[in-house]
């Protein structure tokens, strides 16, 4: 039997993964992969089974109790989002080398157009690099589907595999259809091929050209996919690459009819044989991939040799942000200006009365306390730089605050305020989350304790994780502890409540620790705005 | 049938609750739907916007292209305005009126309302009023899809099952005050036709 539901393609993906024997998800949250671990959070099946679904302290934690898990031979998954990859870099690249015995889904969720990110980072280069197997659903039905087949692909092939999100999929809704009856979880079983799990040289260097010879397998893998699919068509001037989403926006443009050949690319490593198939019959060919020039850079090579290729490279496709129907229309008309059957575009032009309307901090938000006291203890110095973090007290950088100077990667705060003093800046602040704090902060707060830093961190507290909708931190309760644990010296580990009544003793706080030549930390605490309301939701009903 | 909607309005008013409920009305009636949404940073009293699209046939894209959309169905005027080049020539607008003032250079409403005037399909009334009126004043969102729903192929009946099945968890006042809402906005944007 089946049934249909109404799902966002992170929760698509999670049920599917839930439908297919899945043992345990592990993840840290961000935009916009965080409802993947929400949804297993959440299910009945899930939770009467036991499916583990904790939050993990950062990607890294959470990509290797993952592969703990597959070395143990059942299914597991970990999901983050683009710039969580590069956390988990480390043992997500060795994880090529280990292999995987339980299926085991590698979830990168990507964020072209950065609405909720730094960067615009394209997470099947991480997939090449390693040298696995990723797969790219253009549809919710697809990020279901794909969950039960990436596990069998990565148990049939002994490798983790990549699937790759990105925020038009993640964060938009479809009608799945689902199966009812959930697959039975994996016994515990042990790896075939112990020894590859030892990444000690001699063994790495045997496993190393084992997963060169797996090439092919993987490939092999990609040209019999289900979701690479080659589509004829009449007019062969141009042939069209189309992966991932931006298979969606040409169909739209065509109404599903392309007059021209088309080869859809939801599985890599890229299908040779396919693509020669598609360049063969055509005069040229056009890229469309949402991301960065993936395929593209692929085909094209270093000599661009061959027939004209059309795409992110030669300007024939926007570079930058997601692609739309509009970008892909565009794009279309660039290469076959007699084309028929497009759609006119916009009609009416943009309004001139409008204006932009910036997100801004919570009314009620502590952060907004924090940084009132923050800008007038520091108003009295003549160039004080303040480090900024990941998370909604990024927002402290737009007025009325324009508080913070610097905002790079998770923990960077405490870390770039530390080179900061060490080259004579002061004074040096950071100005970091809690959740952030326990992702990444923790470590280098280590060094500055070691070297009794002369700077101030501020670790604004509101006991949750709250940019991405108020998921556990789990520092909450024992901040103070882990300074200390640390080696912080107690006298300036010291803590205060971040309300408007405050302000004042904050600012005071704050001169004195910036005073002191030496390593403070500010724990600054008020609970998130949202999570309060949520929490007092909760007791009312 | 086909619709595509571009929802808007600024983040925390509420506009995700429209598309939960004709999201689940479509799922009953067996329609094809996508619906991409925002979340993240951009939702902290920023723009906020959502594509709705409710169709017969499988639909292709999440998101409606330029000229595409039947409906621009705002919580807030200026946020109507914002998405334009959206509307196809027969399209419709139907907005609250009620400006929501975050920023310091939110245009004049005079401005606002001429260039709303100066389309020709519009349903344009302030619904935080005809919410506290009918309702309650956190209703004006279920006022702006009873006065939306004129527009969308759909028995207003099974739009209603749909706000009953939403609310349902919160009880029968609630739903109830929900459907009130609705309705009014519906019969308010019948008027204006």
């Amino acid at each position: 039997m089946k049934t249909k539901r109404l799902l966002l393609g992170d929760e698509a993906f999670a049920l599917g993964a839930i439908n297919a024997g899945l043992s345990g998800a592990y993840a840290y949250p961000g935009t916009p992969s965080t409802e993947i671990l929400e949804f297993v959070q959440k299910d009945p099946v899930a939770r009467e089974r036991g499916i583990h679904s904790h939050w993990s302290s950062n990607e890294k934690t959470a990509m290797e109790e993952a592969l703990g898990m597959s070395f143990c031979g059942k299914r597991s998954m970990t999901s983050m989002k683009h710039v969580g990859l590069n956390v988990a870099a480390d043992p997500f690249v060795n994880s090529a080398m280990t292999g995987a015995n339980g299926g085991l889904l590698v979830v990168a969720a990507d964020d072209p157009s950065m609405h909720s990110s730094q960067n615009e980072q394209d997470s099947r280069f991480y997939a090449d690099f390693a040298m696995i197997p990723l797969l790219e659903p253009s549809s919710q039905q697809e990020a279901y589907d794909m969950a039960a087949y990436g596990f069998e692909l990565s148990e049939r092939l002994a490798i983790p595999v990549v699937v790759r999100f990105v925020t038009r999929l993640s964060h938009s809704r479809a009608v799945v259809e689902c199966h009812d009856e959930p697959a039975p979880e994996n016994s515990l079983h042990y790896p075939a091929n112990p020894l590859q799990w030892v990444l000690m040289p001699a063994m790495s260097k045997r496993r190393n050209r084992q997963l060169i010879a797996d090439q092919e397998s993987f490939e092999r893998a990609s040209e019999e996919s289900p979701f690479n699919k080659y589509i004829e068509g009449a007019d062969h001037r141009v042939g069209i690459v189309a992966s991932g989403v931006a298979f969606n926006y040409l169909m739209e443009c065509f109404d599903g009819n392309p007059p021209f050949p088309v080869l859809k690319i939801s599985q890599y490593p890229l299908p040779k044989k396919s693509l020669r198939r598609l360049y063969d019959s055509c005069d040229s060919l056009l890229v469309l991939e949402e991301g960065q020039p993936v395929i593209e850079r692929q085909l094209r090579g270093v000599f661009d040799a061959g027939k004209k290729i059309y795409g992110k490279l030669s300007g024939d496709v926007v570079r930058d942000g997601e692609l739309s129907p509009d970008a892909v229309r565009a794009s279309i008309l660039k290469v076959r200006p007699d084309v028929k059957g497009l759609s006119e575009g916009a009609i009416h032009g943009d309004s001139d009365v409008v204006v932009s309307r910036p997100p801004a901090l919570c009314p009620g938000c502590g952060h907004r306390d924090v940084y009132a006291a923050l800008n007038a203890a520091l108003a009295e110095y003549e160039s004080p730089k303040v480090f900024g973090d990941i998370g909604c007290y990024t927002l402290g950088f737009l007025k009325p605050f324009s508080a913070i100077d610097t905002c790079v990667d998770m923990g960077a705060s405490i870390t770039m305020a530390k080179g900061a003093s060490d080259a004579g800046q002061f004074p040096a602040v950071a100005i970091i989350g809690d959740s952030t704090f326990t992702h990444s902060g923790m470590t280098g707060l280590l060094d500055a304790i070691n070297e009794d830093t002369s700077m101030l961190v501020i670790i604004s507290d509101n006991l949750t994780t709250g940019m991405t909708g108020g998921q556990d931190s789990q520092g909450t309760g024992k901040l103070e502890e882990i300074c200390l644990g640390l080696g912080a010296n107690p006298a300036h580990v010291r803590t205060i409540d971040s309300l408007p009544k405050n302000v004042e003793e904050m600012k005071q706080l704050f001169k004195e620790e910036i005073e002191h030549k030496g390593l403070s930390v500010v724990i600054s605490r008020r609970e998130c705005i949202q999570t309060a309301r949520r929490h007092a939701g909760a007791k009312k009903a | 049938m086909k619709t595509d909607i571009v929802l808007a309005g600024v983040g925390g008013q509420g506009i995700l609750t429209i598309a939960t409920i004709l999201g689940a009305a479509a799922l009953k009636e067996n329609l094809f739907l996508k619906q991409a949404e925002v979340h993240g940073m951009s939702q902290r009293g920023g723009d906020v916007q959502s594509n709705l699209r409710i169709s017969s046939s499988p639909i292709h894209s999440d998101l409606i292209p330029l000229g595409g959309a039947d409906l621009i169905v705002s919580l807030e005027p200026m946020e109507a305005l914002r998405y334009l080049p959206y509307l196809k020539e027969s399209g419709w607008i139907v907005t609250n009126t009620q400006p929501f003032v975050n920023i310091d250079n939110y245009p004049e409403m005079e401005k606002v309302e001429a260039e709303l005037a100066r389309h020709p399909h519009v349903v344009a009334f302030n619904m935080d009023e005809v919410a506290k009126e009918v309702a309650t004043a956190r209703s004006s969102n279920l006022v702006l899809l009873g006065a939306a729903s004129p527009f969308i192929e759909m028995d207003p009946e099974k739009i209603t099952e749909a706000i009953a099945a939403v609310f349902g968890s919160k009880g029968e006042k609630i739903v109830e005050s929900n459907i009130a809402a609705f309705r009014e906005g519906r019969v308010r944007a019948t008027e204006k036709m």
